[in-house]
Protein backbone atom coordinates (compact mmCIF):
# COMPACT_ATOMS: atom_id res chain seq x y z
CA UNK A 1 0.00 0.00 0.00
CA UNK A 2 2.86 2.40 1.03
CA UNK A 3 4.61 1.96 -1.80
CA UNK A 4 1.78 2.60 -3.96
CA UNK A 5 1.20 5.67 -2.65
CA UNK A 6 4.93 6.48 -2.88
CA UNK A 7 4.39 5.29 -6.68
CA UNK A 8 1.75 7.59 -7.08
CA UNK A 9 2.72 10.69 -5.66
CA UNK A 10 6.10 10.75 -7.91
CA UNK A 11 5.58 13.77 -10.07
CA UNK A 12 6.10 12.46 -13.50
CA UNK A 13 3.14 9.40 -12.56
CA UNK A 14 0.95 11.80 -10.73
CA UNK A 15 1.21 13.72 -14.17
CA UNK A 16 0.89 11.12 -16.24
CA UNK A 17 -2.33 10.00 -13.89
CA UNK A 18 -3.79 13.34 -14.10
CA UNK A 19 -3.40 13.43 -17.92
CA UNK A 20 -5.02 10.08 -17.85
CA UNK A 21 -8.49 11.57 -15.75
CA UNK A 22 -8.83 14.22 -18.03
CA UNK A 23 -8.75 12.35 -21.14
CA UNK A 24 -11.19 9.63 -19.53
CA UNK A 25 -13.32 12.38 -18.70
CA UNK A 26 -13.57 13.31 -21.89
CA UNK A 27 -13.96 10.32 -23.55
CA UNK A 28 -16.68 9.49 -21.31
CA UNK A 29 -18.28 13.19 -21.67
CA UNK A 30 -18.58 12.87 -25.96
CA UNK A 31 -18.78 9.10 -26.59
CA UNK A 32 -20.24 8.19 -23.24
CA UNK A 33 -22.71 11.06 -22.68
CA UNK A 34 -23.50 13.64 -25.45
CA UNK A 35 -23.11 10.91 -28.52
CA UNK A 36 -26.49 8.82 -26.86
CA UNK A 37 -27.96 11.91 -25.67
CA UNK A 38 -27.79 14.24 -29.11
CA UNK A 39 -29.67 11.42 -30.86
CA UNK A 40 -31.93 11.08 -28.07
CA UNK A 41 -32.22 14.95 -28.45
CA UNK A 42 -32.33 14.79 -32.43
CA UNK A 43 -35.34 12.41 -32.27
CA UNK A 44 -37.55 13.86 -29.25
CA UNK A 45 -36.58 17.71 -30.87
CA UNK A 46 -37.73 16.99 -34.08
CA UNK A 47 -41.10 15.40 -32.73
CA UNK A 48 -41.90 18.45 -30.25
CA UNK A 49 -40.94 20.80 -33.45
CA UNK A 50 -43.37 18.89 -35.65
CA UNK A 51 -46.05 18.34 -32.77
CA UNK A 52 -45.20 14.73 -32.85
CA UNK A 53 -44.79 12.04 -29.84
CA UNK A 54 -41.20 10.73 -31.07
CA UNK A 55 -39.80 7.92 -29.80
CA UNK A 56 -41.31 6.79 -26.39
CA UNK A 57 -41.32 2.65 -27.27
CA UNK A 58 -38.62 1.38 -25.99
CA UNK A 59 -38.58 0.16 -22.32
CA UNK A 60 -37.71 -2.56 -19.85
CA UNK A 61 -40.51 -3.48 -17.65
CA UNK A 62 -42.73 -0.87 -19.06
CA UNK A 63 -40.67 2.24 -17.74
CA UNK A 64 -39.84 4.51 -20.74
CA UNK A 65 -37.84 7.15 -19.42
CA UNK A 66 -39.44 9.34 -22.30
CA UNK A 67 -37.41 7.48 -25.03
CA UNK A 68 -34.12 7.55 -23.73
CA UNK A 69 -33.60 4.04 -23.54
CA UNK A 70 -33.86 4.00 -27.45
CA UNK A 71 -30.33 4.88 -27.39
CA UNK A 72 -29.43 1.93 -25.81
CA UNK A 73 -31.85 -0.36 -27.87
CA UNK A 74 -30.47 1.02 -30.97
CA UNK A 75 -26.82 0.30 -29.80
CA UNK A 76 -27.99 -3.39 -29.60
CA UNK A 77 -29.87 -4.18 -32.45
CA UNK A 78 -26.74 -2.19 -34.49
CA UNK A 79 -24.12 -4.57 -32.91
CA UNK A 80 -25.92 -7.30 -33.92
CA UNK A 81 -26.67 -5.94 -37.27
CA UNK A 82 -25.25 -7.90 -40.57
CA UNK A 83 -21.66 -5.88 -41.51
CA UNK A 84 -21.97 -5.63 -45.73
CA UNK A 85 -19.05 -4.79 -47.69
CA UNK A 86 -20.58 -4.02 -51.43
CA UNK A 87 -19.17 -6.22 -54.36
CA UNK A 88 -16.45 -4.49 -55.93
CA UNK A 89 -15.60 -2.08 -52.64
CA UNK A 90 -11.90 -1.38 -51.50
CA UNK A 91 -12.25 -3.56 -48.72
CA UNK A 92 -9.51 -1.75 -46.79
CA UNK A 93 -10.28 2.05 -47.41
CA UNK A 94 -13.78 0.54 -46.79
CA UNK A 95 -13.54 -0.42 -43.20
CA UNK A 96 -10.75 2.44 -42.25
CA UNK A 97 -13.22 5.34 -43.77
CA UNK A 98 -15.46 5.06 -40.62
CA UNK A 99 -12.46 4.94 -37.98
CA UNK A 100 -10.93 7.98 -40.25
CA UNK A 101 -14.03 9.86 -39.70
CA UNK A 102 -14.44 9.37 -35.92
CA UNK A 103 -10.93 10.51 -35.04
CA UNK A 104 -10.67 13.63 -35.62
CA UNK A 105 -13.56 14.98 -33.78
CA UNK A 106 -11.95 13.44 -30.56
CA UNK A 107 -8.54 14.36 -31.33
CA UNK A 108 -9.60 17.58 -31.26
CA UNK A 109 -10.77 17.87 -27.80
CA UNK A 110 -7.13 17.68 -26.61
CA UNK A 111 -6.79 21.60 -26.79
CA UNK A 112 -9.87 22.70 -25.81
CA UNK A 113 -10.37 23.76 -22.15
CA UNK A 114 -13.28 22.89 -20.04
CA UNK A 115 -12.42 24.70 -17.44
CA UNK A 116 -9.37 26.93 -15.64
CA UNK A 117 -6.04 26.59 -13.66
CA UNK A 118 -6.47 25.08 -10.16
CA UNK A 119 -3.86 24.62 -7.11
CA UNK A 120 -5.11 21.32 -5.83
CA UNK A 121 -3.32 20.13 -2.31
CA UNK A 122 0.08 22.22 -3.90
CA UNK A 123 -0.29 20.44 -7.20
CA UNK A 124 -1.47 22.91 -10.23
CA UNK A 125 -4.16 20.94 -12.17
CA UNK A 126 -5.01 22.49 -15.73
CA UNK A 127 -7.98 21.45 -17.16
CA UNK A 128 -7.15 21.07 -20.38
CA UNK A 129 -5.17 18.02 -22.22
CA UNK A 130 -2.48 19.67 -23.74
CA UNK A 131 -1.80 23.72 -23.51
CA UNK A 132 -0.39 24.09 -26.96
CA UNK A 133 0.87 27.38 -28.17
CA UNK A 134 -0.32 26.85 -32.02
CA UNK A 135 -4.21 25.31 -30.56
CA UNK A 136 -6.36 27.29 -32.55
CA UNK A 137 -4.30 25.79 -35.94
CA UNK A 138 -4.41 22.55 -34.30
CA UNK A 139 -7.82 22.37 -33.99
CA UNK A 140 -8.36 23.32 -37.84
CA UNK A 141 -5.35 21.00 -38.87
CA UNK A 142 -7.16 17.83 -37.03
CA UNK A 143 -10.19 19.31 -37.91
CA UNK A 144 -9.36 19.08 -41.63
CA UNK A 145 -8.99 15.80 -41.59
CA UNK A 146 -12.13 14.81 -40.95
CA UNK A 147 -12.72 15.30 -44.80
CA UNK A 148 -10.57 12.15 -45.26
CA UNK A 149 -13.14 9.60 -43.72
CA UNK A 150 -16.15 10.95 -45.83
CA UNK A 151 -14.21 11.29 -49.01
CA UNK A 152 -12.36 7.94 -48.56
CA UNK A 153 -15.59 6.09 -47.81
CA UNK A 154 -17.73 7.78 -50.57
CA UNK A 155 -14.50 6.27 -52.72
CA UNK A 156 -14.25 3.10 -51.79
CA UNK A 157 -18.00 1.67 -51.61
CA UNK A 158 -18.16 1.24 -55.18
CA UNK A 159 -21.37 2.38 -55.87
CA UNK A 160 -22.67 6.27 -57.56
CA UNK A 161 -24.64 7.62 -54.88
CA UNK A 162 -22.01 7.51 -52.59
CA UNK A 163 -19.01 8.56 -54.98
CA UNK A 164 -21.17 11.94 -55.54
CA UNK A 165 -21.98 11.87 -51.64
CA UNK A 166 -17.87 12.01 -51.14
CA UNK A 167 -17.16 14.45 -54.07
CA UNK A 168 -19.49 16.95 -52.71
CA UNK A 169 -18.40 16.38 -48.86
CA UNK A 170 -14.23 16.97 -50.08
CA UNK A 171 -15.60 20.23 -51.78
CA UNK A 172 -17.72 21.34 -48.96
CA UNK A 173 -15.48 20.70 -46.13
CA UNK A 174 -12.49 22.33 -47.99
CA UNK A 175 -14.34 25.08 -49.04
CA UNK A 176 -15.54 25.92 -44.93
CA UNK A 177 -12.26 24.98 -43.65
CA UNK A 178 -10.87 27.88 -45.85
CA UNK A 179 -13.55 30.40 -44.63
CA UNK A 180 -14.22 29.38 -40.60
CA UNK A 181 -10.33 29.91 -40.73
CA UNK A 182 -10.35 33.18 -41.87
CA UNK A 183 -13.69 33.80 -39.14
CA UNK A 184 -11.20 33.39 -36.25
CA UNK A 185 -8.16 35.86 -37.40
CA UNK A 186 -10.04 38.31 -35.86
CA UNK A 187 -10.11 36.79 -32.44
CA UNK A 188 -6.39 36.09 -32.89
CA UNK A 189 -5.56 39.55 -33.78
CA UNK A 190 -7.76 40.55 -30.14
CA UNK A 191 -6.45 38.46 -28.01
CA UNK A 192 -3.04 37.76 -29.47
CA UNK A 193 -2.34 34.71 -28.60
CA UNK A 194 -3.01 31.22 -30.67
CA UNK A 195 -3.32 28.83 -27.40
CA UNK A 196 -7.57 28.56 -26.53
CA UNK A 197 -6.07 28.22 -22.69
CA UNK A 198 -4.37 32.12 -23.57
CA UNK A 199 -7.31 32.98 -25.17
CA UNK A 200 -10.22 31.75 -22.66
CA UNK A 201 -8.25 33.38 -19.80
CA UNK A 202 -7.88 36.74 -21.34
CA UNK A 203 -12.10 36.37 -21.39
CA UNK A 204 -12.05 36.46 -17.64
CA UNK A 205 -13.99 39.81 -17.49
CA UNK A 206 -17.50 39.63 -19.27
CA UNK A 207 -16.56 42.47 -21.44
CA UNK A 208 -13.62 40.98 -22.77
CA UNK A 209 -15.39 38.16 -24.30
CA UNK A 210 -15.39 37.02 -28.01
CA UNK A 211 -19.27 37.36 -28.49
CA UNK A 212 -19.02 41.23 -27.37
CA UNK A 213 -16.70 42.16 -29.71
CA UNK A 214 -16.74 40.09 -32.62
CA UNK A 215 -20.20 39.04 -32.22
CA UNK A 216 -20.37 38.75 -36.79
CA UNK A 217 -17.41 36.64 -36.26
CA UNK A 218 -19.82 34.66 -33.97
CA UNK A 219 -22.14 33.86 -36.48
CA UNK A 220 -19.97 33.81 -39.48
CA UNK A 221 -18.58 30.87 -37.43
CA UNK A 222 -21.48 29.12 -36.34
CA UNK A 223 -22.92 29.02 -39.94
CA UNK A 224 -19.63 27.33 -40.93
CA UNK A 225 -19.37 24.96 -38.43
CA UNK A 226 -22.60 23.87 -39.15
CA UNK A 227 -21.79 23.47 -42.87
CA UNK A 228 -18.42 21.59 -42.01
CA UNK A 229 -20.16 19.34 -39.91
CA UNK A 230 -22.65 18.66 -42.90
CA UNK A 231 -25.45 19.29 -40.77
CA UNK A 232 -28.77 20.56 -42.50
CA UNK A 233 -29.38 23.03 -44.25
CA UNK A 234 -25.89 21.95 -45.17
CA UNK A 235 -26.16 18.29 -45.57
CA UNK A 236 -25.90 17.88 -49.35
CA UNK A 237 -23.42 15.24 -48.77
CA UNK A 238 -26.19 13.02 -47.71
CA UNK A 239 -29.03 14.28 -49.11
CA UNK A 240 -31.30 11.41 -49.00
CA UNK A 241 -33.52 13.10 -51.77
CA UNK A 242 -31.30 12.69 -53.89
CA UNK A 243 -28.02 10.27 -52.90
CA UNK A 244 -30.25 7.47 -50.66
CA UNK A 245 -27.56 8.70 -47.65
CA UNK A 246 -24.81 9.80 -50.02
CA UNK A 247 -21.23 9.27 -48.67
CA UNK A 248 -22.61 6.39 -46.08
CA UNK A 249 -24.90 4.62 -48.16
CA UNK A 250 -23.42 1.40 -48.44
CA UNK A 251 -22.36 1.24 -44.36
CA UNK A 252 -24.25 -0.64 -42.27
CA UNK A 253 -23.82 -1.76 -38.78
CA UNK A 254 -21.18 -0.56 -35.82
CA UNK A 255 -20.05 1.00 -39.07
CA UNK A 256 -22.71 2.96 -39.89
CA UNK A 257 -23.14 4.60 -36.20
CA UNK A 258 -19.58 5.25 -36.27
CA UNK A 259 -20.52 7.69 -39.09
CA UNK A 260 -23.26 8.99 -37.57
CA UNK A 261 -21.09 9.47 -33.80
CA UNK A 262 -18.76 11.42 -35.55
CA UNK A 263 -21.48 13.62 -36.88
CA UNK A 264 -22.36 14.55 -33.21
CA UNK A 265 -19.06 14.46 -31.72
CA UNK A 266 -17.78 16.67 -34.45
CA UNK A 267 -21.19 19.17 -33.39
CA UNK A 268 -19.63 19.01 -29.73
CA UNK A 269 -15.83 19.46 -30.43
CA UNK A 270 -16.59 22.58 -32.70
CA UNK A 271 -19.24 23.71 -30.20
CA UNK A 272 -16.55 23.37 -27.34
CA UNK A 273 -14.37 25.42 -29.54
CA UNK A 274 -17.27 28.18 -29.99
CA UNK A 275 -17.32 28.25 -26.15
CA UNK A 276 -13.68 28.61 -25.73
CA UNK A 277 -13.19 31.40 -28.41
CA UNK A 278 -16.49 33.21 -28.15
CA UNK A 279 -18.20 32.49 -24.76
CA UNK A 280 -15.93 32.99 -22.32
CA UNK A 281 -14.58 29.05 -21.47
CA UNK A 282 -15.27 28.44 -18.21
CA UNK A 283 -16.07 31.70 -16.94
CA UNK A 284 -19.33 33.16 -15.35
CA UNK A 285 -20.26 36.70 -16.43
CA UNK A 286 -19.18 39.51 -13.83
CA UNK A 287 -17.85 36.44 -11.26
CA UNK A 288 -14.23 36.33 -11.33
CA UNK A 289 -12.24 32.93 -10.28
CA UNK A 290 -10.60 34.82 -7.79
CA UNK A 291 -13.52 35.74 -6.02
CA UNK A 292 -15.18 31.82 -5.99
CA UNK A 293 -11.71 30.77 -5.07
CA UNK A 294 -11.43 33.13 -2.09
CA UNK A 295 -15.39 32.89 -1.48
CA UNK A 296 -15.23 29.12 -0.73
CA UNK A 297 -11.92 28.30 0.01
CA UNK A 298 -12.93 30.82 3.14
CA UNK A 299 -16.53 28.55 3.34
CA UNK A 300 -14.02 24.71 2.67
CA UNK A 301 -10.89 25.02 3.07
CA UNK A 302 -8.28 26.48 0.39
CA UNK A 303 -8.44 22.63 -1.38
CA UNK A 304 -11.54 21.46 -1.38
CA UNK A 305 -12.88 24.99 -1.84
CA UNK A 306 -10.95 24.68 -5.40
CA UNK A 307 -12.39 21.06 -6.16
CA UNK A 308 -16.17 23.16 -6.20
CA UNK A 309 -14.39 25.88 -7.97
CA UNK A 310 -13.70 23.69 -10.46
CA UNK A 311 -16.52 21.38 -10.29
CA UNK A 312 -18.47 24.77 -10.99
CA UNK A 313 -16.24 25.60 -13.93
CA UNK A 314 -16.75 22.69 -15.53
CA UNK A 315 -19.77 22.40 -14.97
CA UNK A 316 -20.38 26.29 -16.31
CA UNK A 317 -18.47 25.14 -19.79
CA UNK A 318 -20.76 22.16 -20.22
CA UNK A 319 -23.96 24.43 -19.85
CA UNK A 320 -22.56 26.83 -22.47
CA UNK A 321 -21.68 23.72 -24.75
CA UNK A 322 -25.31 22.51 -24.09
CA UNK A 323 -26.94 25.74 -25.16
CA UNK A 324 -24.83 26.26 -28.64
CA UNK A 325 -26.06 22.20 -28.85
CA UNK A 326 -29.52 23.21 -28.72
CA UNK A 327 -29.10 25.94 -31.20
CA UNK A 328 -27.90 23.74 -33.51
CA UNK A 329 -30.53 21.38 -33.06
CA UNK A 330 -33.29 24.37 -33.49
CA UNK A 331 -31.48 25.36 -36.85
CA UNK A 332 -31.30 21.81 -38.16
CA UNK A 333 -35.16 21.31 -37.67
CA UNK A 334 -35.92 24.79 -39.04
CA UNK A 335 -34.19 25.16 -42.12
CA UNK A 336 -34.81 23.40 -45.36
CA UNK A 337 -31.83 21.83 -47.33
CA UNK A 338 -30.03 24.39 -49.65
CA UNK A 339 -29.22 22.97 -52.61
CA UNK A 340 -25.57 22.19 -53.65
CA UNK A 341 -24.43 25.42 -55.89
CA UNK A 342 -26.12 27.67 -53.27
CA UNK A 343 -24.27 25.84 -50.29
CA UNK A 344 -20.80 26.79 -52.25
CA UNK A 345 -21.84 30.50 -53.45
CA UNK A 346 -22.63 31.06 -49.47
CA UNK A 347 -19.28 29.96 -48.80
CA UNK A 348 -17.14 31.46 -51.20
CA UNK A 349 -18.59 34.65 -52.45
CA UNK A 350 -20.72 35.26 -49.01
CA UNK A 351 -19.07 34.44 -45.81
CA UNK A 352 -15.28 34.76 -47.35
CA UNK A 353 -15.58 38.14 -48.35
CA UNK A 354 -17.95 39.52 -44.91
CA UNK A 355 -15.15 37.70 -42.79
CA UNK A 356 -11.98 39.76 -44.96
CA UNK A 357 -14.41 42.93 -44.25
CA UNK A 358 -14.31 41.77 -40.08
CA UNK A 359 -10.97 41.31 -40.19
CA UNK A 360 -10.24 44.62 -41.62
CA UNK A 361 -12.48 46.09 -39.42
CA UNK A 362 -10.88 44.66 -36.43
CA UNK A 363 -7.55 45.74 -37.37
CA UNK A 364 -8.90 49.46 -37.66
CA UNK A 365 -10.65 48.87 -34.67
CA UNK A 366 -7.68 47.43 -33.02
CA UNK A 367 -4.90 50.53 -33.65
CA UNK A 368 -7.47 52.72 -33.91
CA UNK A 369 -8.51 51.78 -29.93
CA UNK A 370 -12.14 51.68 -30.81
CA UNK A 371 -11.28 48.22 -29.63
CA UNK A 372 -9.25 47.93 -26.42
CA UNK A 373 -7.46 44.39 -26.50
CA UNK A 374 -7.79 42.33 -22.62
CA UNK B 1 13.48 8.87 -27.03
CA UNK B 2 14.04 11.27 -29.71
CA UNK B 3 16.33 9.46 -31.65
CA UNK B 4 13.80 6.17 -31.48
CA UNK B 5 10.58 8.65 -32.64
CA UNK B 6 12.93 10.34 -35.34
CA UNK B 7 14.14 6.63 -36.55
CA UNK B 8 10.97 4.93 -36.46
CA UNK B 9 9.07 8.38 -38.63
CA UNK B 10 11.68 7.99 -40.73
CA UNK B 11 11.57 4.77 -41.66
CA UNK B 12 7.69 5.32 -42.06
CA UNK B 13 7.67 7.92 -43.83
CA UNK B 14 10.89 6.31 -46.61
CA UNK B 15 8.14 3.50 -46.45
CA UNK B 16 4.70 5.45 -47.26
CA UNK B 17 6.88 6.84 -50.27
CA UNK B 18 7.70 3.86 -51.51
CA UNK B 19 3.83 3.04 -51.50
CA UNK B 20 2.83 5.98 -52.81
CA UNK B 21 5.42 5.44 -56.07
CA UNK B 22 4.98 1.57 -56.31
CA UNK B 23 0.89 1.69 -55.50
CA UNK B 24 -1.18 0.49 -58.47
CA UNK B 25 -4.36 2.64 -57.14
CA UNK B 26 -4.38 6.32 -57.65
CA UNK B 27 -6.19 6.50 -53.82
CA UNK B 28 -3.37 4.20 -52.46
CA UNK B 29 -0.42 6.34 -53.63
CA UNK B 30 -2.73 9.56 -52.54
CA UNK B 31 -3.72 8.18 -49.01
CA UNK B 32 0.39 7.27 -48.76
CA UNK B 33 1.46 10.66 -49.43
CA UNK B 34 -0.99 11.94 -46.30
CA UNK B 35 0.50 9.56 -44.05
CA UNK B 36 4.60 10.76 -45.52
CA UNK B 37 2.67 14.42 -44.84
CA UNK B 38 1.88 13.08 -40.95
CA UNK B 39 5.49 11.35 -40.63
CA UNK B 40 7.05 14.67 -41.78
CA UNK B 41 4.82 16.60 -39.50
CA UNK B 42 5.77 14.77 -36.54
CA UNK B 43 9.83 15.14 -37.42
CA UNK B 44 9.24 19.15 -38.00
CA UNK B 45 7.48 18.46 -33.84
CA UNK B 46 10.67 17.07 -33.25
CA UNK B 47 13.11 19.89 -34.20
CA UNK B 48 10.42 21.95 -32.19
CA UNK B 49 9.02 23.62 -34.75
CA UNK B 50 5.52 23.67 -33.88
CA UNK B 51 4.09 25.51 -36.51
CA UNK B 52 5.59 24.46 -39.18
CA UNK B 53 4.49 20.97 -38.40
CA UNK B 54 0.98 22.08 -37.91
CA UNK B 55 0.79 23.90 -40.93
CA UNK B 56 2.60 21.09 -42.82
CA UNK B 57 -0.51 19.08 -41.78
CA UNK B 58 -2.97 22.17 -42.36
CA UNK B 59 -2.30 23.13 -45.73
CA UNK B 60 -0.59 19.62 -47.01
CA UNK B 61 -2.48 17.21 -45.62
CA UNK B 62 -5.68 18.85 -44.97
CA UNK B 63 -6.20 21.01 -48.16
CA UNK B 64 -3.62 20.31 -51.09
CA UNK B 65 -4.36 16.00 -50.32
CA UNK B 66 -7.98 16.61 -50.75
CA UNK B 67 -7.91 18.66 -53.50
CA UNK B 68 -5.56 16.04 -55.08
CA UNK B 69 -8.95 13.17 -53.54
CA UNK B 70 -11.44 15.35 -55.16
CA UNK B 71 -9.64 15.20 -58.62
CA UNK B 72 -9.40 11.79 -58.46
CA UNK B 73 -12.65 10.93 -57.54
CA UNK B 74 -13.85 13.46 -60.21
CA UNK B 75 -12.03 11.72 -62.66
CA UNK B 76 -12.69 7.84 -60.77
CA UNK B 77 -9.30 6.60 -61.60
CA UNK B 78 -9.60 2.86 -60.44
CA UNK B 79 -6.42 1.86 -61.79
CA UNK B 80 -2.95 3.67 -62.91
CA UNK B 81 -3.59 4.26 -66.36
CA UNK B 82 -0.49 3.77 -68.76
CA UNK B 83 0.15 0.38 -67.60
CA UNK B 84 3.11 -0.02 -69.55
CA UNK B 85 4.99 2.35 -67.33
CA UNK B 86 5.81 -0.24 -65.09
CA UNK B 87 7.53 -2.62 -67.40
CA UNK B 88 10.45 -0.24 -68.83
CA UNK B 89 11.48 1.14 -65.99
CA UNK B 90 14.91 1.91 -66.54
CA UNK B 91 14.79 5.07 -67.38
CA UNK B 92 13.02 6.09 -64.07
CA UNK B 93 15.90 3.99 -62.33
CA UNK B 94 18.49 6.25 -64.15
CA UNK B 95 16.76 9.34 -63.61
CA UNK B 96 16.24 8.73 -59.90
CA UNK B 97 20.03 8.04 -59.37
CA UNK B 98 20.72 11.08 -61.29
CA UNK B 99 18.60 12.90 -58.70
CA UNK B 100 19.82 10.94 -55.71
CA UNK B 101 23.09 12.01 -56.58
CA UNK B 102 22.54 15.83 -56.95
CA UNK B 103 20.70 15.79 -53.50
CA UNK B 104 23.53 13.78 -51.84
CA UNK B 105 26.07 16.31 -53.14
CA UNK B 106 23.93 19.57 -52.28
CA UNK B 107 23.94 17.68 -48.89
CA UNK B 108 27.35 17.43 -48.79
CA UNK B 109 28.16 20.87 -49.29
CA UNK B 110 25.88 22.76 -47.40
CA UNK B 111 27.25 23.55 -44.28
CA UNK B 112 24.71 22.88 -41.31
CA UNK B 113 26.14 24.66 -38.54
CA UNK B 114 24.55 27.53 -36.70
CA UNK B 115 21.61 28.38 -35.45
CA UNK B 116 18.91 27.66 -38.91
CA UNK B 117 17.56 30.85 -40.63
CA UNK B 118 19.22 33.14 -37.74
CA UNK B 119 16.46 32.44 -35.22
CA UNK B 120 17.31 33.01 -31.58
CA UNK B 121 17.42 29.30 -30.23
CA UNK B 122 15.13 29.39 -27.19
CA UNK B 123 11.95 30.91 -29.29
CA UNK B 124 12.82 29.04 -32.30
CA UNK B 125 9.60 27.87 -34.14
CA UNK B 126 6.66 29.60 -32.25
CA UNK B 127 4.45 31.45 -34.01
CA UNK B 128 5.33 34.59 -32.81
CA UNK B 129 9.10 34.06 -33.43
CA UNK B 130 8.15 32.95 -36.84
CA UNK B 131 5.62 35.78 -37.90
CA UNK B 132 8.55 38.20 -36.43
CA UNK B 133 11.08 36.98 -38.78
CA UNK B 134 8.53 36.26 -41.72
CA UNK B 135 7.94 40.23 -41.86
CA UNK B 136 10.95 41.77 -41.43
CA UNK B 137 14.16 39.36 -42.90
CA UNK B 138 11.73 37.57 -45.35
CA UNK B 139 9.35 39.96 -46.40
CA UNK B 140 10.43 40.18 -49.92
CA UNK B 141 10.49 36.43 -51.06
CA UNK B 142 7.47 36.74 -48.98
CA UNK B 143 5.27 38.88 -50.89
CA UNK B 144 7.26 37.44 -53.99
CA UNK B 145 5.75 34.31 -53.41
CA UNK B 146 2.31 35.37 -52.94
CA UNK B 147 2.31 37.66 -55.99
CA UNK B 148 3.26 33.80 -57.86
CA UNK B 149 0.44 32.10 -56.27
CA UNK B 150 -1.46 34.86 -57.67
CA UNK B 151 -0.24 35.26 -60.76
CA UNK B 152 -0.69 31.11 -60.97
CA UNK B 153 -4.35 31.36 -59.85
CA UNK B 154 -5.55 34.41 -62.32
CA UNK B 155 -3.17 31.94 -65.18
CA UNK B 156 -5.71 29.09 -64.36
CA UNK B 157 -9.01 30.91 -64.68
CA UNK B 158 -7.72 32.59 -67.53
CA UNK B 159 -6.94 29.45 -69.10
CA UNK B 160 -10.34 27.82 -68.27
CA UNK B 161 -11.82 31.02 -69.78
CA UNK B 162 -10.36 30.11 -72.98
CA UNK B 163 -10.99 26.55 -73.18
CA UNK B 164 -15.23 27.71 -72.48
CA UNK B 165 -14.93 30.47 -75.42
Amino acid sequence: MDSIVSLITQPLVLELLITLVKIGFILGLTIGFFAPMLAWVERKQSAIMQDRVGANRAGVFGITVIGLLHSLADAIKLIFKEDFIPRGAERGLHTLAPVIAIIPSLVVFAVIPFGGQYTLWGHEVNLVIADLDVGLLYVFAIGSLATYGVVIAGWSSNNNWSLLGGLRASAQMFSYEVTMGLTVIGLVMFYQSLSLVDIVAKQENFWHWGIIWHFPAFVLFLGCAVAENKRVPFDAPEAEAELVAGYFTEYSGMKFVMFWTAEFLEMVSISGMCVALFLGGHHIPFVTQKFLLTAFGDLLGQDIGAVVVMLIGVGVFITKLVILLVLQMTIRWTMPRFRYDQIMKLGWKMILPLSLCWIFLVGVGILTGVMPRP
Amino acid sequence: MEMAIFLVMGALSVGFSLVMILARKPVTSAMSLVAVMFCLAVLFALQSAHLIAILQILVYAGAIMVLFLFVIMLLNLREKEGEESHTKGYGQIFGGAIAFTILIVAVGSTSMSGSPAGLSSDRFGTTAEVGKILFTKYILPFEITSVLLLAALVGAVALVKLRMR
